[in-house]
């Protein structure tokens, strides 16, 4: 089983990703935006934890009716350029309320990991696993921010 | 101007110890140049052809005297003794070592300034008018408000990732200096019906290859929401810009592509739910504002100086000197001064580690310690006494910092181009100092007025060469180096793109073709008629006559 980090932690992960071929399992899975839409009753019944996996492409706003199903929603970043997720993540904090676990999956860096989590990502499959305590000290790189973050909800300009 | 406090300058420090380790690691092998190279961008560093090229943000142009001794100490000690000034207020050093980079960093984190973000795909250094808040015509100083979004843009974590870079321009009058409308988001200090004032937001401008004029997405926006608007367009830019194509990424193709309508109801829905999350209190606006007030000026330096008009009538060379290259102030008996970086036969917008030593003393003497940079490449002291201007004069003139042709056609915007930069497809700055040594007699520039040169050496535009009165932009032709030109852009309040004049032009009549144009200019202007009002009345076919003609 791999590594993550969660929540600070480095932890073994006790989630399943299924394909969308491949056949239900017992524990804890997720599965794609497109086989939740056509899955929707099946998986609605699975008895262990459900996630759904989100990319930037994905229609963020479709799923906000169901969110309350999922334990876990993994944010894609297919390559650490592409920074479209750090805004579903802020949303799914701040508007959507969803207080669930966020996961960082794909081509996440040791460099992002302070971005990300100020916008509400809890936890990180990193691309490169074997520098893991290396990377628990990035959530340090800034002991501030000026702007309101989901850790920081209050920008600076109220706070100094 | 701001002064940094504890939480300012405790998050700079921590940026340099970050990009000391990033640069360790990279050095060390753990970082690919691929993950690298983000990394870097993030903090100003280019790779080009000779050596890493490192970009300083100067915060909407301001530096102290201070800041400006240390960039000389800098420039001497790490590089080659000289650094180059942008045409968004920043100021590039060519020659830097990789290694000795965190070094450089640090030394400028000890007097406040930075490099963070001043490339990248993120939010870039903020720019404004360099005569803010000394300009008499000017509706409210726009450099709180500058400092205010430097503030919000910096680390932002949602927006460190954007399809592309993204520019802020903001302008507290109707003259604009700081080109907003070819800005990802131009804003301009407002007065509304009701006379209060507020910021008109205009998005979707800008340069490089496909050029385009900024269009309003708000007539008029409170002042306390300016931080939730700007946050509602990066968001909706975000999720929105294209990702497929580094050509069509930035908003201006957002924008194209999906109509300035349909961006302004996403950017309105999404605004209505974090407005008041966001919105500015009084306390803040304070707080940022205490740090721009007036400096003590002489309230009787206009009476109380009598050897000025004597020097004028005597001196027909400080004349020439106070006509072109000083501008009017909002406090009678002051002015602003340009001190050009010019000179023919140097490469535009470049100084020395020694003129800046001496800018910096004058300004403690002339200029209450602070100088500000131009969109134009040049400098300016904004509050210099009248009784004082011929001292001054004298002492930039020994630095060669005093050539009188700012707004002038020597006054040339110019990119490093073949020499320094990896994209060029052709050489300008050789060629911008050839324009500027042809026609380097003075009586004929002052006669010619304003006339704006920018040229660019490939189509990235970092000259703004669309927007020049004349734009020349290198063009390569089977590993040959051609120009295009270009007549009639300009980047002010009557902003517009300039129009082709024909085929691309070879290398050794690019000064030839300058020479005809304004021949043309001469002959067919009306008295008094700017360069650029006579080519919109007449158009390009007359000058193009004149140019190609001259082929048979
Ligand atoms: C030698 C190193 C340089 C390189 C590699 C470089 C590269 C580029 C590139 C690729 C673009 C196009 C970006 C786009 O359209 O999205 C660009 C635009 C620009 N560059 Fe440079 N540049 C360099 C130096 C400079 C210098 C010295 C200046 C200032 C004098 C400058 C000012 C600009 C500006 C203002 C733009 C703006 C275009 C816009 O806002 O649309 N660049 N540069
Ligand atoms: S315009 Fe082209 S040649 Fe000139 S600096 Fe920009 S990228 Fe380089």
């Amino acid at each position: 089983m791999q590594q993550i980090i969660k929540d600070r932690e480095i932890v073994e992960d006790n989630w399943q990703h299924l394909d969308d071929e491949a056949a239900l399992v017992a524990g804890n899975i997720t599965v794609s935006i497109t086989r939740w839409q056509e899955q929707h009753e099946t998986l609605s019944h699975h008895e262990g934890g459900l996630g759904i996996r989100l990319s930037g492409d994905d229609p963020l706003e479709e799923i906000v009716p169901d969110l309350g199903r999922f334990q876990l929603v993994v944010l894609l970043f297919p390559a650490f350029t592409d920074g479209r997720c750090y805004s579903y993540a802020r949303l799914l904090r701040d508007r959507y309320n969803f207080k669930g676990e966020i996961r960082a999956q794909g081509d996440v860096l040791y460099d992002q990991l302070f971005y990300m989590s100020q916008c509400g990502i809890n936890s990180f499959e990193l691309a490169n696993p074997n520098r893991l305590t290396q990377a628990l000290a990035a959530f340090d790189d800034f002991s501030e921010s000026y702007q309101a973050t989901v850790l920081r909800p209050e920008p600076l300009f109220r706070r100094r | 101007m701001y002064q940094y406090d504890k939480y300012d300058q405790t998050m700079i420090d921590q940026r340099v110890a970050q990009f000391r380790d990033q640069t360790r690691r990279f050095l060390a092998g753990e970082l690919t140049e691929e993950q690298f190279r983000p990394l870097r961008l993030m903090n100003g560093l280019y790779i080009q052809i000779h050596a890493p090229m490192l970009r300083v943000a100067v915060p909407y142009g301001m530096m102290s005297s201070r800041q400006v001794r240390k960039i000389a100490e800098v420039a001497r000690r790490y590089d080659k003794g000289f650094v180059h000034f942008t045409t968004r207020q920043n100021f590039q050093m060519n020659w830097p070592k990789l290694e000795d980079v965190p070094d450089i960093l640090a030394e400028l984190a000890s007097v406040q300034m930075h490099a963070i973000q001043s490339s990248g795909n993120c939010i870039r250094n903020t720019t404004s008018d360099q005569l803010a808040g000394v300009n008499a015509n000017e509706i409210e100083d726009p450099r709180p408000w500058a400092e205010i979004i430097r503030q919000w843009s910096t680390f932002h974590p949602e927006f460190a990732y954007l399809p592309r870079k993204f520019k802020i321009a903001v302008v507290g009058s109707h003259e604009d200096r700081a080109a907003t409308k070819l800005h990802d988001i131009g804003l301009h200090l407002v007065k509304n019906h009701e006379g209060d004032v507020g910021f008109e937001v205009l998005v979707g401008g800008g340069l490089g290859r496909t050029p385009i004029i900024g269009e309003q997405i708000r007539p008029f926006l409170e002042k306390q929401d300016l931080l939730s608007y700007l946050e509602a367009i990066l968001r909706v830019y975000n999720r929105l810009g294209r990702r497929d194509n580094k050509y069509k990424a930035r908003i201006k193709i957002t924008v194209r592509e999906h109509g300035i309508n349909h961006i302004r109801e996403l950017v309105e829905a999404e605004w209505v739910h974090i407005r008041d999350q966001l919105k500015l209190d009084k306390k803040e606006v304070e707080r940022v504002k205490q740090y721009f007030t007036e400096p003590a000026y002489e309230l009787d330096a206009a009476d109380s100086d009598s050897s000025y008009a004597d020097l004028l009538a005597q001196d027909k060379e400080f004349a020439l000197w106070v006509k072109q290259n000083t501008a009017d102030h909002k406090v009678s008996g002051y002015r602003a001064v340009y001190v050009s970086l010019k000179k023919p036969g140097q490469a535009p917008g470049d100084i020395t580690s020694e003129q800046l030593e001496v800018v910096a003393d004058l300004a403690d003497e002339f200029s209450f310690g602070e100088v500000r940079s131009t969109h134009t490449q040049n400098l300016v002291y904004t509050d210099v006494k009248q009784a004082d201007l011929y001292a001054l004069w004298l002492r930039l003139n020994a630095e060669n910092l005093a050539t009188p042709n700012i707004n002038t056609l020597t006054d040339i915007i110019c990119c490093p181009g073949l020499d320094y930069c990896g994209l060029a497809n052709a050489t300008s700055i050789p060629l911008s100092k050839g324009i500027a040594q042809r026609f380097d007699d003075l009586d004929y520039l002052h006669d010619l007025g304003d006339i704006k040169i920018k040229f660019s050496g490939c189509m990235n535009g970092c000259a703004h060469q669309s927007v020049g009165h004349i734009g020349i932009l290198g063009v390569d032709k089977k590993g040959e180096e051609w120009y295009q030109f270009t007549l009639g852009g300009s980047s002010e309040a009557d902003a517009s793109l300039g129009e082709r004049l024909g085929r691309a032009i070879p290398k050794d009549e690019v000064v030839d073709t300058v020479a005809h144009l304004l021949d043309a200019y001469i002959d067919l202007r009306y008295e008094d008629e700017s360069f650029l009002a006579t080519v919109r009345r007449i158009g390009v076919d007359p000058f193009k006559e004149r140019v190609y003609a001259a082929d048979h």
